[in-house]
Formats: C-alpha cells, sequence, structure tokens
C-alpha cells in the first residue's frame, strides 16, 4: 500500500472515529440531561429555552425519597430487590443442575430439552396472565411478593438455562470424569469442579436475571397493589402530570434504573449472550 | 412445538428389558434437570391452557353466575371488534418499525465500533447505556423530559434554532412510541451485530483486501452474507420482545389516540372491563402471532447453535 493511501485511509478512520463520538454522546444526550435535571430546582427543571447552567440542588432526590412528605419509595424498592434477588437465586439453583445435565452429563434428545425451554420464552405474557391472576385471587395470593418471585423465576429460567448450558459445554469433562473416578458424588463434582470453572458465565447469567426482574412492570402491575408493589410499579404513579415535578422524575428514574445500569456494565461482554438466549457468543 | 419435545422426553424410557442398574443411571441422568423442566411446565404450560379453555366461554368477572360456554363466539367478536382488529395492526406497525429502523442504526453503529479508535470502549458504554434504563423509567424520561410541548428538551433545543414548538405526542403518538423504543433497542442490535461482525474471519478479509478488493466489495460480499444470520437473529429476538411491549405503550400514552397495541388491549379487556372470556381470546390470538414468529425465530438460533455445537 502507497504512503498516500495509508494516509488517506487513516484520516477517514478518525473522521469515522469522531462520527461514533457523535452518535454515542447523542445516544447518552437524554441520560446525561436526566442526571442533570434531576440536580436541578423543579423552577429551573421546567424553563424553556433549558437552563443548563442552573444551581445544582438535591431538592429533587429529597423529595423522591418522601423527605418532605409524600409516598416514601422504600418499600416498592425493597420488594424489587427482594424480588429480583431471590428469584435470581432460584433460578441459579434449578437452572445450574439442569445445564449440568444438558451439557456435561447430557440426557438423550438435550437440544430438545433445551429448545423447549427457549419456546417458552417466546409464550407472550399476556397468554397466561388472566389464569395467574384467576389463581392468585383464588389462592389469596394477590398483591404478595412471593408470587412474583415465582413468576420471575419462570420468566427467567429458559435464559440462564441456555446461558449456563452454553458456559457449562466449555468445562472439560475429562475433569469431571477424574473427579468422579476419585469417588466424588454429584453436588461435590458440582460445588467443587464445574462452579469454578463456570464461575464468571454464572455471575452474568445472574446479573442478566436480576435485570429482567428489577424491569419487569406487567405482572407487577396486575398482581400487586399497595403491600408488594415493585420499583417499576412505584415510577408509574409518575405517568400524569402533577404540576412542577421533572427533577423528583428524573431523580425517581435515576436511582431506579441505577442497579440495572450497574449489572449491565457488570455483565457488559456476557450480555448479548444472555439477550440473544445463548446464541451468540 | 412444546407438546412435541416433551413427548419426546415421555418417550426415552423404553428400554425396560435392560437391567435395573442401567434404568437407574438414566434416571440419575435425567434428575437433575426435572426440578427446572417441571417448574416451567407448572408455571408457563398450565396457564396457557387455562387461557385456552377460559376462550371458549362467556365470562365477564362482573356477573359471574353468567358465565357459560359460547364456543368460538369470543373469537368472532374479537376478529371483528373494530379497536381489536386496530390493535392488531398497531402491533404490526409498531413491531416492524422499532426492528427494522433499530436494526439499520445498529447495523451502522456496529460497523463504526468494529474499527480501532480512541476511546472506543467509553463510546460502547455511553451507546449500551439506554437499554440499561429501566423501561418505564426510559418511557417517562421520553414522555415528560424530551417530549413535553412547554419545558421538554426537544422544544428546548429547537427554540435556539427558532423552529416550531410541536406537541409529539399528541401529533404523531405512534411515531413518539416508536422512536423511544428505537432508543432502547438499537444498543441491543448493535450489540449483536457486533458479536457478529467479531467473528468474521480476518485473513479472508486480508486477503481480500490484498487481492484489491474495495471496502464496499469486501462489505456486500464478505460481511454482510456472514451477519446475515446475525441479522435474522436481531430482528426475530426484537420481534418477539417488541410484539409484547407494554412498559412504553402504557406509560407514554396509556394506550390513546391509536397506539394500543395488542398486550396493552389484553390487559386492558380484563383488568378494566373485566371481559375474560374477550381477554383469553385475544390472548390466545397473540399466541399465535407469536408462534409464527418463534417458529423462525427457532429455525435461526437453531441454525447457529448446530452450527457452534459443531464447531466444538
Amino acid at each position: 500500500m502507497s504512503a498516500v493511501a495509508v494516509r488517506i485511509r487513516r484520516r477517514r478512520g478518525a473522521g469515522l472515529g469522531l462520527l461514533a463520538w457523535l452518535i454515542g454522546l447523542l445516544f447518552f444526550l437524554p441520560i446525561a440531561w436526566m442526571a442533570l435535571t434531576s440536580f436541578h430546582s423543579e423552577a429551573d427543571a421546567a424553563t424553556n429555552p433549558p437552563s443548563f447552567g442552573a444551581a445544582l440542588t438535591l431538592d429533587g432526590y429529597r423529595d423522591f425519597f418522601g423527605v418532605g412528605g409524600g409516598a416514601s419509595p422504600w418499600p416498592a424498592l425493597i420488594n424489587s430487590t427482594v424480588a429480583s434477588l431471590v428469584s435470581t437465586l432460584c433460578v441459579l439453583l434449578l437452572a445450574l443442575p439442569a445445564a449440568y445435565a444438558l451439557s456435561v452429563r447430557r440426557v438423550k434428545k438435550w437440544t430438545d430439552v433445551l429448545f423447549f425451554f427457549l419456546s417458552t420464552k417466546m409464550l407472550p405474557v399476556v397468554a397466561g396472565l388472566l389464569p395467574i391472576y384467576l389463581f392468585a385471587k383464588n389462592a389469596g395470593m394477590l398483591d404478595n411478593i412471593w408470587l412474583l418471585v415465582i413468576l420471575y423465576t419462570s420468566m427467567n429460567l429458559p435464559i440462564a438455562v441456555w446461558m449456563m448450558q452454553s458456559f457449562l459445554a466449555e468445562v472439560p469433562v475429562a475433569v469431571i470424569e477424574a473427579a468422579q473416578i476419585d469417588g466424588a458424588r454429584l453436588p461435590t463434582v458440582l460445588a467443587r469442579v464445574v462452579a469454578p470453572i463456570a464461575l464468571p458465565g454464572i455471575a452474568a447469567t445472574a446479573l442478566i436475571c436480576f435485570i429482567f426482574s428489577w424491569n419487569e412492570l406487567l405482572f407487577a402491575r396486575v398482581l400487586t397493589g399497595v403491600v408488594a408493589e415493585t420499583a417499576p410499579v412505584f415510577l408509574t404513579g409518575f405517568i400524569t402530570s402533577q404540576g412542577l415535578f421533572l427533577a423528583k422524575v428524573c431523580a425517581a428514574s435515576l436511582v431506579i434504573s441505577l442497579p440495572v445500569l450497574a449489572a449491565g456494565f457488570a455483565a457488559q461482554d456476557k450480555l448479548v449472550q444472555g439477550l440473544s438466549l445463548g446464541a451468540v457468543k | 412445538m412444546t407438546a412435541t419435545t416433551t413427548a419426546s422426553m415421555a418417550a426415552t424410557p423404553a428400554r425396560t428389558a435392560r437391567p435395573p442398574s442401567a434404568r437407574l443411571r438414566s434416571w440419575a441422568t435425567r434428575a437433575p434437570l426435572l426440578p427446572a423442566l417441571i417448574f416451567m411446565i407448572v408455571v408457563t404450560q398450565l396457564p396457557f391452557v387455562a387461557t385456552l379453555v377460559i376462550s371458549f366461554f362467556d365470562w365477564n368477572a362482573l356477573y359471574p353466575k353468567a358465565r357459560h360456554f359460547t364456543g368460538l363466539d369470543n373469537y368472532h367478536q374479537v376478529l371483528t371488534d373494530p379497536d381489536l382488529r386496530h390493535s392488531v395492526w398497531t402491533t404490526v406497525l409498531l413491531t416492524v418499525a422499532v426492528v427494522l429502523v433499530s436494526l439499520i442504526l445498529g447495523l451502522g453503529l456496529a460497523l463504526l465500533l468494529d474499527r480501532r479508535f480512541r476511546g472506543r470502549g467509553i463510546v460502547r458504554t455511553l451507546l449500551i447505556a439506554p437499554f440499561l434504563v429501566v423501561p418505564v423509567a426510559a418511557a417517562l424520561l421520553w414522555k415528560h423530559v424530551l417530549y413535553n410541548p412547554e419545558y421538554g428538551l426537544l422544544n428546548g433545543l429547537l427554540h435556539y434554532v427558532g423552529g416550531p414548538q410541536p406537541d409529539w405526542i399528541s401529533n404523531t403518538p405512534l411515531l413518539a412510541v416508536e422512536a423511544s423504543l428505537v432508543w432502547q433497542w438499537t444498543p441491543f442490535m448493535m450489540l449483536i451485530l457486533l458479536a457478529g461482525l467479531q467473528s468474521r474471519d480476518h485473513q479472508q478479509i486480508e486477503a481480500a483486501r490484498v487481492d484489491g478488493a474495495s471496502d464496499w466489495q469486501i462489505f456486500r460480499h464478505l460481511t454482510l452474507p456472514h451477519l446475515r444470520r446475525y441479522l435474522e437473529l436481531g430482528a426475530l429476538l426484537g420481534s418477539i420482545y417488541i410484539v409484547q411491549n407494554f412498559d412504553a405503550v402504557f406509560t407514554l400514552t396509556s394506550g390513546g389516540l391509536g397506539t394500543a397495541n395488542l398486550p396493552y388491549t389484553v390487559y386492558q379487556s380484563f383488568y378494566q372491563a373485566h371481559e375474560n372470556g374477550l381477554a383469553s381470546a385475544a390472548g390466545v390470538l397473540v399466541v399465535i402471532g407469536s408462534i409464527v414468529i418463534a417458529t423462525f425465530a427457532l429455525r435461526v438460533v437453531s441454525s447457529l447453535f448446530r452450527e457452534e455445537v459443531s464447531r466444538a
């Protein structure tokens, strides 16, 4: 390649890099603006043209956390935390042995089983919502956080089985067989041999299940009320405008999104694999 | 689809002639799988069967005594109800628009990010961020902070250039919903396509370049064919998630202004109108629609999957 061609290529490369930066900033702009607005006073938040350099204050956050009266978001945040963490734990407890039977010591027709799990993910939520609602009503389980735990477990289990299946498939079979010949039983093999190798993948799976549970709205909206409402349901209280409340909305949205942003960035590399149900590595 | 897989599962323990130890061992192999499998069948398949049964009944929850079997009446009513038919159309429009636009944008961004440049990691992180905002929060952000006609950022920025001050959600409700979803789903498409780009055969591309192929030729004849399956996968997974979208429609427009899609309509017809039979029939129709998409989706996933398995 001639020196001129290299220089042209390099200059165009820099231009494209700049373009990538511009688009990246454009996509991030709404979030940055949300963050800035959350630190403005309500009066400064609702101006046109926007007041970029207005004084910063924590009033929006105080308002959101109900310091000056109003509903406290803490019960909803705690509910979301319980539902997301417990359901993620249940998912791991069910998915890890299942993935083991689908990757290490494979059952017959293991691909069929795998695709059965995937197909349940394609069944729309609304299709089963009504019977679940009627069941919960008759069983006295409406507005009960444990019902959400069960449903979130079923929502995330297929994703987890797929992801973990592909992670466990990377564990060399010879190592496992050696452990079994030495007389180790299945739980021991899982804990001592399989888990350490597959741990990063398991962590990513857990983070992704956590994100999906934390985000979920439809089940929570239909099946919970005052007691078991989750953070997204709490957010729906902001759907209709209530005078000057922009800073409060931004603070609320940001605080409630924070766990997801943190989990998502932590699992960045495995995010695609989880979202594509393990089809893309 | 689900019935066949479970049937073939049940058909495996046919070798009764074997000594019991072999049977025991095959059950021991299967045992770790069973809790997850049974849990999934109970929690996801049973409710659907119940939905199917309810869909054949005329059943309004406010008049439980008047419940009776009506055969296909609910389906007839659902398919002839102009509101519901409109929501089918809205669902198709919403899904196709969001998937196509975010796929094209995602492809562009993936191509940009596949190159080396300063701060690539940071740009990638910036681009993923919209996908990591809680969907309701994202919808609230668009509704109040960006679209608001009086103090929203969009009109604020238009103000600087002396542009018009439209009421975005009232003027173009469906487009408003679509834009917010495209913002959230473009990162997803970008991630899938980026993974596709990075799994290309780089030696082959270098060889083509040495042979004098232009960037466009390489893209057209090497990259695009390789990406085809990833594009399909993105489109299908996006469709599955967006067909079911509830959060954005619920938050941005509350299903008003002609933006009610099928999930929202089903939600409304039983949660607010208490029409259990009608809601179930609509739900069954959503499932039939999804099975059509899902059949293709499963085929694509399975072809990528078999490739992986044979490579390993």
